[in-house]
């Protein structure tokens, strides 16, 4: 049973949230922050497994989301909606409450095989070098989707509104909201178990030795391979959930300025921290949030702010500590170390 | 059937000709030395073995089988392990995962398996925990598990490495100056140490060493190299002995008259 607390609590906190939303306690402003927060924890999190555990230097984050958003809202329309050029009407927009997790995982995995774009050219170069190559991948990404006309091209690709009304329409709920929690919790659990265990502590030695990695038995191709799809396929289902939060996307979204607001989330939480990148995605989405008011001035607070960080806690909020090391009683929550199993 | 059989192993940096022509038979169960002066491209053979580098020239028979140029990680797996000159630990992981994790070609699960929490990763990695922690109990560190490796005294750290080397599980075991930097007293137990891992382990040791007390007091068998050349081979009295070897070491009598 203990075992199990933080997914019991985390499920009650989604729970109260919808039930919130459902009754009105949150406004349609709020839900929408909340959302925001929730893919930011995605987005952050699985960036911080390249840039933070693996120590390599990903600044094309906002590609992967592309892929994902695109793939996602293109397989959406065409199966559940009408009245676009697209659309081929398969299926009935009911159904597109059971099959919106299934087209999510499609997006997640068409983004995860353009992580092979970065995956494969890791296995030979790496630091500065493979960070030019990420950011190659984001723009090849975003100029490949301006030039096809079919799904928009430079004008972008709406109607994801239509399949949410749609899932709506059959079971009166907030089903982005629900589905932005379900994956973000999903999400941690994920890159948790990954990094904790043995074997996913070995992109931890690639960062420290790789060469001494690979001399003791850890096979790095297959590591980078596994870190850089996990990492892409991620970004790729929290784009696909972003484009149905906004309903419409255009290339223009997925820039570097997109994988930069990643970066900074990574960076403010503190690099191999899990808990950090959480924490720096509520926080930071939040602060954006509240600096609206100053408009486009918050873009000169922000990058301010992150210059203190880097001054006075260039390590970040968590710097390589999870939020267990600091407040160790929170392990009961998850496991007692003994049984870390 | 020989355990190791390098044969005719050569190996060139563009016009350098860092090892030539150099043959070495571990029976198994040995304990062979590999000296020579600076730059005799000792660590270099060491490299090839290892995998870290492609020989140009020869063959590295493992248990019959060529591993050369096979990648760095699957001549781990098949059995061969090492230390380096330079400390190479994983600093930023604890004692206890740089042992974890040296067991990787061995741990039996993959990336689903560590994601599901099934069966298979759960044994396998309570099977991997406890080999670790037998290890450190028999070296032991068990006092260290959770330290961070560059926090630890030097000669530590060395045990530390041959520890992790050892978590392979290899069948040749590969030290690239075990002793390099200690003080006699830790010399001394480094020597007792490689002695009863071998024991202990039942393991072919293969090392590299400047310190004539070392290996002489270790080694049945010495081989030297002069140049990326095999200049003499044999029992440590044998090559103490050796013009050649002596000649390598304190050069040439007539030029150092001169």
């Amino acid at each position: 049973m203990q075992r199990y607390s933080s997914v019991i609590l985390y499920i009650a906190f989604c729970a109260l949230i919808v039930m919130a939303a459902q009754a009105g306690w949150i406004d349609a402003y709020m839900q929408l922050v909340l959302m925001y927060v929730g893919i930011n924890v995605i987005l952050s999190s699985s960036l911080n497994l390249i840039n933070g555990y693996m120590g390599e230097f990903s600044c094309g984050h906002a590609g992967f989301m592309a892929v994902g958003a695109y793939i996602t809202s293109i397989l959406n329309i065409w199966l559940f909606t009408s009245d676009q050029t697209l659309s081929g009407n398969v299926l009935s927009g009911s159904n597109a409450i059971y099959l919106f997790p299934v087209t999510l995982l499609i997006g997640g995995v068409g983004a995860a095989l353009a992580g092979l774009l970065v995956a494969v050219p890791s296995f030979r170069t790496r630091g500065d070098y493979l960070a030019i190559i990420t950011l190659a991948v984001n723009y090849i990404v975003k100029s490949s989707i301006e030039n096809i006309q079919a799904i928009g091209g430079a004008r972008g690709f709406m109607g994801m509104r239509k399949v949410v009304n749609a899932m709506t329409e059959t079971v009166n709920l907030p089903w982005v909201l629900i589905w932005i929690l379900a994956v973000a919790g999903l999400t941690i659990v994920v890159l948790k178990r990954f990094v904790n265990s043995t074997y996913g502590k070995g992109i931890v030695a690639i960062r420290d030795d790789e060469i001494a990695a690979e001399i003791m038995g850890v096979d790095s191709k297959r590591l980078k391979m596994i870190a850089f799809m996990l990492s892409s396929g991620l970004a790729g289902i929290a784009g696909g959930l972003f484009a149905h939060v906004l309903g419409y996307i255009n290339p223009g979204t997925f820039t570097i300025m997109k994988s930069t607001e990643v970066m900074v989330m990574v960076y403010l939480g503190g690099m191999g921290s899990l808990s950090g990148s959480v924490l720096s995605a509520i926080g930071f989405t939040l602060i954006l949030e509240l600096l609206r008011p100053l408009q486009m001035f918050k873009w000169v607070v922000i990058p301010l702010l992150l210059i203190l960080l880097m001054l006075f806690r260039p390590e970040g909020i968590m710097g390589h500590r999870e939020l267990t090391d600091i407040f160790p009683k929170l392990r009961w929550f998850t496991l007692s170390k003994e049984k870390q199993i | 059937m020989a355990l190791l059989e390098i044969r005719h192993l050569g190996i060139y940096f563009g016009g350098l000709r860092a090892v030539h022509d150099l043959n070495v038979t571990l029976q198994g169960g040995e304990l062979l030395g590999l000296i020579g002066p600076n730059g005799a491209g000792k660590t270099t053979v060491f490299n090839m073995v290892s995998g870290f580098y492609r020989p140009s020239a020869g063959e590295i028979l493992l248990e019959g089988r060529n591993i050369a140029g096979l990648s760095t990680h699957k001549i781990a797996a098949l059995g061969i392990a090492r230390t380096f000159q330079n400390i190479r630990l994983w600093n930023e992981l604890t004692v206890f995962d740089n042992l974890g994790i040296a067991q990787h070609h061995s741990l039996g699960y993959g990336f689903w398996d560590a994601v599901l929490h099934n069966k298979s990763y759960r044994q396998n990695e309570r099977r991997a925990r406890k080999v670790t922690e037998e290890l450190l109990e028999l070296l032991g560190l068990h006092h260290c598990a959770d330290e961070y490796p560059k926090n630890l005294p030097y000669g530590l750290q060395r045990r530390v490495e041959i520890g992790r080397a050892l978590a392979v599980r290899p069948k040749v075991l590969l030290l690239d100056e075990p002793a390099a930097g200690m003080n006699p007293g830790d010399v001394e137990q480094l020597m007792e140490l490689v002695r009863w891992i071998r024991q202990e382990f039942k393991l072919t040791i293969w090392l590299i060493e400047h310190q004539m007390r070392v290996v002489m007091g270790l080694c049945e068998y010495i081989t030297v190299l002069d140049f990326g050349e095999t200049i003499a081979e044999g029992t440590p009295d044998q090559v103490r002995q050796n013009p050649r070897v002596i000649q390598a070491y304190l050069g040439d009598e007539d030029v150092a008259h001169a």
